[in-house]
């Protein structure tokens, strides 16, 4: 029984097979199964080490080691605050100060009705509009207290929902082609090459 | 004077509000390069790159042409495409990936041709979602109109390219952590030797590994040929580059401007450029390339902005951002703050970097929090000289990767330039400029 839903189950298998090794589709899935489920779940962990010839110790591992994958439920958006150089020369630190207030969170925290994850952020690259923000990856370019306000009342009342999907939509361009150039073309040609190279008593592989 | 009469290069059509389009890329002579790319050799495709002498426009500075020709030749080789731009102040690869993917893809597309590598990746921050929507439609556009996947505009070429999204984190960006994170692993650097991917790269295959504005160099090159790429700049650093430009300065931003005949002073304080610092205030001190570069003082302000130019003077042009910290800057804040970056993005892999930054951000946070002691400022440069011995520029490296000798740039510019600083937030236990 999988634990994505058809749909995504299938860009799922769609995603792995862009890949010449279907490792590399770990990342993309971990982005696949937030955008289910908000976060990464257990289940969705074994899922994707399926999909990946890998175990779900290994996805854990890896998922561990990244900014954006969470663990544990986060909320609907999460909200980063940049403080890094450019920002903290703009006021950073304060915005976030604010933010904190505002939210009624510490950093790392979400509000008790699962609508805000506050973040403090390494350098975003928008530093020509310090302090940058962002929310679910997106630029939302509120420098200022009283914006940051208004943009938190904004997306409580689903003001933004056209522009700022729920945290876990991370790309919602999705990719219209399969991999066009067989790859079996590929190591059929590598094959020779590799049997042409080979030394006649070499060792058999 | 700012010398500003050089074609823009990489940010021809920014000023186009669907510079991202098909539609506008192919009406502002898109995939031409790409079509005249095909009908030369792949050689000489390379070679006109070479001639260029396109330094490598992430932070090494390594030549791409020098790059290309270390690619072992082998049946499986692979391109990735480095987008994952992190390097603080740094937001010029975003914008490039924003404002003109199909640029992104024709240079990579070419590129492969010259490589004749068997497949393509394109490695986007995963913190940059619009950058990825306007690649993945960059791409799914392309392949739309024959410039990418099979016999591309009928010259028999094959290549795939694939968006691959980044989950966040800084390490990523060196190119053999971003190998291991594209292999689904976590993001270690990999043990030196082999040093170049070109001889073991992507699963252990020859693989190039380019940055995005470095690429999106070569649609230009080709159309242009290579000698008038070199034609502009000076020595080494040819062409035009990006300059991306933060801190007290009225007019911050990404500015494309020829390598050398411009000075720093001519970035910050030019009205079509950076328009001077905020408020006017004296600057106490400038990032030439990245919070990775030591810092330059005022008196530095007419270097050139060119590769050989900043190393001369003990910095690196890094990844070509540039931060200006003002007169009534904390130069303790702002080291601490740089540190305590490293220290969240220090892979773990190495003891040096991994607890040395940690101790360093500890020592800064005291000092700056008004808890410093007088000794600190010795203890900060033992700890600094234990990751990165000598202190000199560029580092000695006790890593596997740049991340960990990088930590001391700030610290020990901050020391240099600003001692009394130090003293004064212990004397008063309290930072003076708060």
């Amino acid at each position: 029984m999988s634990h994505l839903l058809p749909e995504l189950r299938q860009r799922a298998e769609d995603l792995v097979a862009l890949y010449p090794h279907q490792r590399s589709a770990t990342i993309p899935l971990c982005h696949l199964a937030q955008e289910q489920d908000g976060y990464l779940t257990e289940d969705a962990m074994v899922e994707i080490a399926e999909l990946t010839g890998t175990t779900p110790a290994e996805v854990f591992g890896t998922a561990s080691f990244y900014d954006l994958l969470h663990l544990e439920p986060v909320g609907a958006y999460v909200v980063g605050v940049c403080t890094n150089i450019a920002c903290l020369l703009a006021g950073g630190i304060e915005l976030l100060e604010h933010a904190k207030r505002s939210l009624g969170v510490p950093v790392g925290g979400t509000t008790p009705d699962g609508t805000f994850t506050l973040e403090e952020c390494e350098c975003l690259g928008d530093c020509d509009v310090a302090p940058c923000v962002q929310v679910n990856s997106r630029f939302v370019r509120t420098t200022t207290p009283v914006a940051f306000d208004a943009l938190v009342a904004e997306l409580r009342d689903g003001g933004r929902s056209g522009e700022i999907p729920r945290f876990g939509t991370l790309c919602r361009v999705r990719r219209s082609v399969g991999l066009v150039v067989p790859r079996d073309q590929v190591a059929a040609e590598r094959t020779k090459v590799r049997l042409a190279a080979a030394p006649a008593n070499g060792p058999s592989s | 004077m700012a010398k500003l009469d050089a074609p823009h290069i990489v940010t021809s059509r920014l000023g186009y509000e669907d510079s991202h389009t098909l539609s506008r890329y192919l009406e502002t002579g898109g995939y031409a390069s790409l079509r005249k790319a095909l009908a030369m050799s792949p050689a000489d495709v390379a070679a006109e790159v070479d001639a260029a002498s396109l330094l490598g426009r992430g932070g090494a500075g390594f030549p791409a042409g020098r790059k290309w020709s270390m690619l072992r030749k082998a049946d499986l080789s692979y391109l990735v495409v480095n987008g994952d731009e992190s390097e603080p102040a740094t937001f010029k690869d975003r914008m490039l990936m924003e404002r003109d993917p199909h640029q992104l893809v024709e240079g990579i597309v070419i590129s492969a041709w010259a490589l004749q590598v068997s497949m393509a990746f394109v490695f986007v921050r995963g913190e940059f979602a619009l950058g990825l929507e306007r690649v993945t439609q960059a791409v799914n556009d392309a392949y739309r109109h024959g410039a990418l996947g099979r016999d591309i505009f009928g010259s028999g070429f094959s290549i795939d390219l694939v968006v691959h999204p980044g989950a966040g984190a800084y390490i990523c960006g060196d190119e053999t952590g971003l190998l291991e994170s594209l292999e689904g692993k976590r993001g270690f650097p990999r043990i030196k030797p082999p040093y170049f991917p070109a001889a073991m790269g992507l699963y252990g295959e020859p693989t190039v590994v380019n940055n995005v504005e470095t690429l999106s160099n070569v649609p230009w090159i080709v159309a242009n040929g290579g000698r008038a790429f070199a034609a502009l700049g000076q020595g080494r650093s040819a062409g035009t580059r990006l300059f991306a430009l933060a801190g007290r300065v009225n007019r911050p931003g990404v500015y494309e401007l020829e390598m050398v005949h411009n000075t720093f002073r001519d970035l910050i304080f030019d009205p079509a450029l950076g328009g001077g610092t905020q408020g006017g205030v004296a600057i106490k001190a400038f990032i030439p390339g990245g919070v990775s570069s030591p810092w330059f003082g005022p008196e530095l302000l007419d270097v050139p902005l060119g590769q050989d130019e900043v190393a001369e003077h003990g910095s690196m042009l890094g990844s070509g951002s540039i931060v200006v910290i003002g007169e009534h800057d904390c130069a303790v804040r702002a080291a601490w703050r740089i540190t305590k970056f490293f220290q969240r993005e220090s892979c773990g892999q190495c003891t040096p970097c991994r607890e040395g930054a940690g101790w360093l951000e500890r020592i800064l946070r005291r000092i700056e929090s008004g808890g410093g002691r007088h000794e600190d400022v010795d203890l900060l440069l033992d700890v600094c000289d234990n990751i990165a011995p000598g202190l000199g520029w560029p580092p000695q490296q006790t890593t596997i990767c740049p991340l960990g000798p990088s930590i001391p740039s700030s610290i020990v510019s901050a020391i240099s330039m600003c001692k009394a600083e130090f003293a004064a937030h212990v004397d008063q236990g309290r930072c003076p400029y708060a």
